[in-house]
């Protein structure tokens, strides 16, 4: 996956999440939690989601890495560049 | 005898919130009812298929967001509906009600079972890895959850429970927010019984292996009490919840009262896990009368809970006609017939559709009741058709459940004294 297809992953993920929000002015560099309501368990939703999506594990001391989109996405880069985008 | 208690110790409803798989509102509901229009309707269940159940389509949306919906369970989504409802039906200016001074408290029959059943469908997709199971799961499956999803809704911060009380739980709710305004831990009861069971499909397979499952070609003649070729219970989901009040402040913001309550009492078969016990549901009924200072022969309907089994409906019948005996002007209905067994959600529901007929005079009928059964020994059943009453100044509504449980509630039409 690039780049981009991770963010979209991201987005796919925080859309089934949070269906009350609008993504569409998200910005990238500022954190999720500035943007719209997303508490601690939508987080862990997130890491559940990419955890049955791709069977990526992600340590609870890493968490902090997906506070942004560029974030997440820079985190995720090295676990995901080789697989395939999931029909989530 | 009533008049000699101080108003403040006469507990009324002022606000009623329902949905039923006939209706949505009370006055949905009651058209229905008097119409004898079923809500039981063909149903898909998990492993089991096509079964019948009594399905309920109010709008979530109404008063959740979306992601309330998909974070809370379907019984909070029907607690929270069913409460908001009976807010607005009450009056109230709910932005200057002191929420600290509010409690809440909802009868269900169980509560845990969908979500459980739900993660382990799921984990079962992942070779029942458990590290796919929901962080969700706790706070959807705490036996408090329907009450307080309703709470986190209406930022209400007085107490808040369930009432575990198998199918008697219904009237268990509002016994329990009758009581705590009495001992006033609140001004306010959000009161009642909520039910999501026909999403769970251990209900319908454990009521199936029992034998005491219903079928029918037609679903709307599936649920049959009393009748001779009833074959079991139709699973419904829903909700009734009330608005209960102290009569002095009702009557000092001059709110609408559906009917107060003047009786009530809960007892224990201690016989069986399952089968009824005619003498204790009789001696149930005695008691509520008693404590209202009834006979009764004051009683003008009974809201029978028979849910279409056989042993069931006979016991009921024979512990009515222990209290009431033949006397013609009683009514009996039932209205599992209409909408099948909705669980924790039905003596709430029972209990509320009749409530109108303080106003119209009418009982609602018994539908589905081709040919009664010998065994169900009343004589004063409403069949098929309602009844014009000469009067309906109190209705006494059963709600009985499994490990032997028995609940009674007596409503008195409101004529202000």
């Amino acid at each position: 996956m690039t780049l981009v297809e991770i963010k979209q992953v991201i987005l796919d993920i925080l859309e089934r999440i949070t269906p009350d929000e609008d993504l569409s002015q998200l910005k990238d560099e500022v954190p999720f939690r500035e943007q719209m309501e997303l508490d601690s368990m939508d987080f862990l939703d997130i890491v559940m989601e990419l955890r049955k999506q791709y069977r990526i594990q992600i340590p609870e001391a890493d968490y902090h890495n997906l506070g942004t989109m560029n974030g997440t996405v820079s985190y995720l880069f090295p676990m995901m560049q080789g697989l395939k985008k999931a029909h989530a | 005898m009533q008049a000699q208690i101080p108003d403040h110790k006469r507990i009324v409803i002022t606000g009623i919130g329902l949905t039923s798989p006939n209706g949505n509102n009370l006055a949905e509901f009651r058209a229905n009812l008097l119409a004898g229009r079923s809500g039981v309707v063909p149903f898909q269940t998990r492993y089991m298929g096509d079964v019948l159940a009594g399905v309920c389509n109010f709008d979530e949306l109404r008063y959740q967001k979306r992601k309330e919906v998909r974070r809370g369970t379907r019984a909070g989504s029907v607690s929270i509906y069913c409460a908001r409802e009976a807010i607005q039906d009450s009056g109230l200016d709910w932005s200057q009600v002191p929420k600290d001074r509010v409690g809440v408290y909802l009868g269900i029959t169980e509560h845990g079972n969908v979500e459980t059943e739900n993660e382990i469908f799921e984990i079962s997709k992942f070779n029942y890895d458990t590290k796919v199971w929901s962080h969700h799961h706790n706070p959807r499956t705490v036996a408090n959850n329907p009450a307080g999803e309703v709470t986190l809704n209406m930022g209400i911060t007085g107490p808040h429970y369930t009432l575990g009380a198998a199918c008697a739980a219904g009237n268990a709710g509002f016994i329990q927010g009758m009581q705590m305004l009495w001992l006033d831990e609140v001004d306010l009861a959000i009161a009642g019984g909520v039910s999501e069971s026909i999403h769970t499909f251990g209900i319908f397979a454990s009521f199936n292996s029992q034998g005491a499952l219903a079928s029918h070609p037609d679903p709307t003649k599936a649920s049959r009490p009393f009748d001779t070729q009833r074959n079991g219970i139709v699973v419904a989901e829903g909700g009734g919840i009330c608005v209960l009040e102290r009569l002095s402040s009702a009557k000092a913001r001059g709110a609408r009262i559906h009917g107060e309550i003047v009786g009530h009492a809960i007892n224990t078969d201690a016989t069986d896990f399952v089968l009824p016990h005619a003498d204790r549901q009789s001696q149930c009924m005695q008691l509520a009368l008693k404590r209202a200072h009834l006979s009764a022969d004051d009683i003008d309907i009974v809201s029978s809970h028979a849910t279409a089994t056989t042993q069931g409906d006979i016991e009921e019948c024979n512990a009515i006609r222990q209290v009431f005996g033949n006397r013609p002007s009683l009514a009996v209905n039932n209205t599992k017939s209409f909408i099948g067994h909705a669980m924790g959600a039905a003596g709430a529901l029972e209990l509320l559709g009749n409530l109108p007929a303080f106003q119209d005079g009418i009982a609602h009928a018994t539908i589905n009741l081709d040919e009664q059964d010998p065994a169900c020994v009343l004589t004063q059943i409403v069949a098929n058709q309602p009844r014009q009453m000469d009067r309906v100044r109190y209705i006494l509504n059963n709600s009985f459940g499994m490990l032997g449980i028995n609940s009674v509630v007596i409503i008195k039409k409101y004529e202000d004294a």
